[in-house]
Order: C-alpha cells, then sequence, then structure tokens
C-alpha cells in the first residue's frame, strides 16, 4: 500500500483526552490521505455481493418443526413411554427443579445455587401440564372421562405406583411395545398413555400445550420440555450430528456453519471433567464467565496484556512502518 | 454595524452582530444545548469524525475487517428487517422469504468472520493502549451482544434446530439462573429480543465503540524507539 507521509496535522485538543504524556498519540503522527467512506462503501457493496452470491450457492437450511403428529406417527411407543413417564415423575422435566418446579434444587456453581436462587418462575407440573391437562380438554369421549376420573379418585402415592410400574414395564417389554407389555397393576395408566397417544395423533396436542388458556400461542414452552422428555427428539438430532457430546450446540442441520463462535462454549461439554459432570452446565457457565471477563478486562491482566508483545504479530501489521521507523 | 434597536412588542429581533454570546451573558452557563454541544464537539472533534487522512502506520489489510464488520452489520439488520416485513412465517412457505432467510443468515456468518479477524487483529495490535480500553472493551461487549443476538435469532426460526437448540440451551441457563427470566423454550419472548431489545443494545454499544475509535485515532505502532506506550511500560517494571 502506498504511502504519502505528510507533516503532523495540528491536534485541537490536549494530550490529556487521548492519553498519557507517554503515550504516544496517533494525531502525532505523519498522515497520508484515507478515504473512509470510500473504504465503506465499497466494504458494503462487496459484503453484499458476497452475502447474494453465497445465499444463491448454498441456500439456507430450514427443516421442519417436529410436530407431536410426526412424532406419535414415527415412535409411538417413545409417545406412550413419556406419558407414563410424566405421570410416574421420571421424566426429565418432572426431576427437573427451578425454574420449572421444586422436584430438585437443581445444579451448583460451586457453593452457589444460582438455579435454586432463581426460583420456580416458570411453573410447570408435568403430569398435569403436559399430559392430563390437554387430555381433559378432549370433549365427548366418556371411558376418557371415566378413565380420568379414576385416576383422580386415587390417592397420590397409588397414582405413582401405577405409573412407575408401567414405566417399568415398558421398559422390559421388546422394543417397549404397550402391546407386549407383561400384566400388571397399572390402574388407568395404560388407557390414559393409550388415549394420549390418539391425542397427538390427531394433531390436537400441539394447541392443548401451547396455547396454555390463550387464543394466541407463542409460548412453546410445554411442548417443548414434552418433546424433550421423549427419545425421539434427540434420536433425530443425533441422527444429524447434533448431540450435546456431538458439538451440537453450535452445529445446524444440513453442512451450514451454525454458530462456530460458539465452539469454545460447546468445546468444554465435549472435555473431562465437564463431560462426565452432574454439574457441567453451571460449571461451563461459571468458566465461560470467567473466560469473557479475562478478555474483557485484558488490559488490565498482567501477562495477558504483554501477550501481543512476547508474540509479535504485529510486527506484520506494521511492517510498513517499521521498515523506516526502528523498533525497540 | 448596525445600531442597536428597540424590541416592538409581539415581534421578535433576529441577533444581531453587536450581541455578546451567550456563554459571556450573566446565566447562559445553564443552556442544556450548549451543554450537549460542547459535549459532542469535545468527544469527537470537528474533523476527527471523518477524517481525510490517517497515521501513515495505518497500512495493512487487517485494518479492513472494521469496516467491514459494520457493513456486513448493516446486511444483517437490513435483511432481519425485510424478514420483519414478511413475518414469521414467511421464510417457511415462499421462495422469496427463504432466500431472504438465507441472505440474513449468510450475512450473519460473515459478520461473525469479520468481526473475530477484527477483534484478534486488535488484540496483537494491543490496540487499548494510549486510553483506550474503553474502546477494546465496548468491542467485546459488542462481540458477546452479538452472539446474544445471532442466537435468539437461532431459537426464532420456529424449525427443527430452534427445537433442538432450545431444549438443549436451556440447562445452561437454568443452571446459572439466568433461564427463569430469559425463557428459551417460549420463542414469542426470544423473537423480540432478536429483533427489539438486543438490536437496541447492540447499536448503542456499536456506535459508543465507533466514536471511541474516531475520538482516539487509530493505536500507534509497538515498540518504537522514541515513544514507549505506558502501559506496556508498567507491565514490565519500566
Amino acid at each position: 500500500m502506498a504511502m504519502t507521509a505528510t507533516l503532523s496535522r495540528p491536534t485541537s485538543h490536549g494530550g490529556a483526552s487521548h492519553g498519557s504524556a507517554q503515550t504516544p498519540d496517533s494525531h502525532d503522527f505523519p498522515t497520508r490521505p484515507y478515504d473512509l467512506v470510500k473504504e465503506f462503501v465499497i466494504a458494503l457493496v462487496v459484503v453484499a455481493l458476497l452475502t447474494i452470491g453465497l445465499a444463491a450457492a448454498f441456500s439456507s437450511p430450514d427443516e421442519k418443526a417436529v410436530t407431536m403428529t410426526t412424532w406419535a406417527a414415527a415412535a409411538p411407543s417413545d409417545v406412550i413411554a413419556t406419558a407414563a413417564g410424566e405421570l410416574a415423575g421420571t421424566t426429565t422435566s418432572a426431576g427437573y427443579g427451578p425454574p420449572y418446579n421444586s422436584a430438585a434444587d437443581g445444579q451448583k456453581l460451586g457453593p452457589f445455587s444460582l438455579q435454586k436462587w432463581a426460583g420456580v418462575r416458570i411453573p410447570v407440573d408435568s403430569a398435569n401440564d403436559l399430559v392430563l391437562a390437554p387430555l381433559r380438554m378432549v370433549p365427548g369421549d366418556s371411558g376418557l372421562t371415566a378413565t380420568l376420573a379414576t385416576w383422580d379418585a386415587a390417592p397420590a402415592d397409588t397414582q405413582t405406583a401405577w405409573a412407575t410400574a408401567y414405566v417399568t414395564a415398558l421398559a422390559a417389554a421388546p422394543d417397549g411395545d404397550p402391546t407386549k407389555v407383561a400384566k400388571g397393576t397399572y390402574g388407568p395408566v395404560p388407557q390414559i398413555a393409550s388415549r394420549f397417544l390418539s391425542l397427538a395423533q390427531s394433531g390436537g396436542l400441539e394447541g392443548a400445550l401451547t396455547q396454555s388458556g390463550t387464543f394466541y400461542g407463542s409460548d412453546a414452552t410445554r411442548s417443548l420440555l414434552l418433546l424433550a422428555d421423549g427419545a425421539f427428539l434427540e434420536d433425530q438430532a443425533r441422527a444429524r450430528s447434533l448431540g450435546g457430546d456431538q458439538w451440537g450446540m453450535m452445529n445446524e442441520t444440513g453442512n451450514y456453519p451454525g454458530q462456530p463462535w460458539m465452539w469454545l462454549y460447546t468445546f468444554w461439554y465435549q472435555v473431562p471433567p465437564f463431560a462426565t459432570s452432574d454439574n457441567a452446565d453451571a460449571q461451563v457457565w461459571g468458566l465461560m464467565m470467567l473466560l469473557t471477563l479475562a478478555l474483557l478486562l485484558a488490559p488490565f491482566i498482567p501477562g495477558v496484556r504483554s501477550l501481543p508483545r512476547l508474540i509479535p504479530i504485529h510486527r506484520l501489521v506494521w511492517r510498513d512502518y517499521y521498515r523506516d521507523h526502528p523498533r525497540q | 454595524m448596525t445600531p442597536p434597536t428597540t424590541p416592538v412588542a409581539g415581534t421578535t429581533q433576529p441577533p444581531t452582530t453587536d450581541e455578546k454570546p451567550a456563554s459571556r451573558t450573566p446565566g447562559s452557563g445553564d443552556s442544556w444545548t450548549r451543554w450537549v454541544r460542547t459535549r459532542i464537539v469535545n468527544t469527537v472533534p470537528e474533523g476527527e469524525a471523518l477524517p481525510d487522512r490517517q497515521p501513515v502506520y495505518v497500512s495493512s489489510w487487517v485494518y479492513i475487517f472494521g469496516v467491514l464488520t459494520l457493513a456486513a452489520l448493516a446486511v444483517v439488520v437490513v435483511t432481519g428487517c425485510v424478514l420483519a416485513i414478511g413475518g414469521t412465517t414467511w421464510w417457511h412457505v415462499a421462495s422469496l422469504g427463504h432466500f431472504v432467510n438465507s441472505l440474513h443468515l449468510w450475512s450473519v456468518e460473515l459478520f461473525f468472520a469479520f468481526m473475530v479477524i477484527h477483534l484478534w487483529g486488535q488484540f496483537w495490535m494491543a490496540a487499548w493502549r494510549g486510553n483506550r480500553t474503553l474502546t477494546w472493551m465496548t468491542g467485546v461487549v459488542a462481540f458477546l451482544g452479538s452472539i446474544g443476538t445471532a442466537f435468539t435469532g437461532y431459537l426464532s426460526q420456529s424449525n427443527f434446530d430452534s427445537q433442538w437448540i432450545s431444549t438443549q440451551a436451556k440447562d445452561g441457563l437454568n443452571s446459572v439462573g439466568i433461564g427463569a427470566f430469559f425463557n428459551v423454550l417460549d420463542p414469542g419472548q426470544m423473537l423480540l429480543w432478536h429483533v427489539i431489545l438486543l438490536p437496541i443494545v447492540l447499536g448503542v454499544i456499536v456506535v459508543l465503540h465507533v466514536v471511541l475509535v474516531r475520538r482516539h485515532g487509530v493505536v500507534p505502532p509497538l515498540d518504537l524507539v522514541d515513544r514507549v506506550p505506558d502501559d506496556l511500560a508498567r507491565s514490565e517494571g519500566r
């Protein structure tokens, strides 16, 4: 790049606002012509053309969302097992803790129970909100009404015993097939789970979960918690190499770059001790907050702030200038 | 010189050249307008907001990535606005909507690529020297804000990626208490963060960052014989 050295241009303000006496002021150096506006306009045109070219050549991923209907059609046994799990309180959401319920304290960051301290701000009762409430909305089904009445009339311990026994029996059945479950004392749980599958197959489950009693449903918390409680969603993700141990958080479907800027956050989940820790999420978040703080405060951290001098990449940047101006 | 005239009731007298500067008249120091104007001029003096010259050491391709980042941000904002005009299902059902979605995606990818190169370029130039610490810090915060904005964009797509990313991300956010207030499973909330809250915050930070860059100028080279950066001198006990 050709340089046209000129005399120093006068600064219109004192050095105090730009640095201390020992710090070189950029305004004290000779200057050369530089058209910032032209540079920006050219950059804008180049970036716009690059964007158009990349979009035309590679398009973008937009794989359809999994619906309860597709879940029910592709993995009916998983729907049954998930419904039974919600009633038994054995699913992820049922035992999650804050912010959904008080079933657990959640993860800790050292001595700090941040998850617990934040409280149950998005209350979700997995059995009632994800399974029973949608079924109660089904009109004109006396059999379902009677089944739910049987469930409601039973003590909580009995309900849990029925559901837990059915979950165990489903896990023991070949392929988890509900038709091959051994006989046992399951109360109305098999009927509830079966009717829940029918509701999912009919396409009525999304509305019952998402609307949450309002006409406009824009909150998918319950639907997504239910989907995540099942195995189907994760199976689909793993088939697309999106699992948590497959750098899933930063990837997206298809051969697209995803969010590579999250590589460091995702990286920690792949290595010990985080990969096997029960508190991995809190620990990774804690570590990332610490590293982020270090990046933010790099100018103040001894050693870190000296790295640019110790690893002299800057000699490449200013090689033109150093050619005529000796370094220390 | 125009002689002073007697004001006529009901008329407005234009200022004359004989009038003293307002700042010298008693009680005029509390003009809010003048205070704001002074602050603006002092922050980035006239001629430094858009200088047509740069120090001679500004001679490397690495300097281009800052302006490339700004240009990509402009494309991100424009394509995002077009998507907003079409609505939240447009990109699923119309080929034009899908193409605009692709434009938005690739401009974001370019934006981050440019920004990361810019960030590391500034790091290796120790660009925080010479009272530029706040410039560095606003740049880092802009980077973090961009990650949050892009992340909420992924959650707002209403497709399989949104489902999977949100159900995975909730555990991290919940584990440190953030999820109780920032519910990644609520696409309505995430969309509002993506198109309103985070862009406003990011926009303010980027403007502040650019103003600081213009205020302090481009950081001079390291290790010049006749100029010793004070913070490096401190760090080395010199």
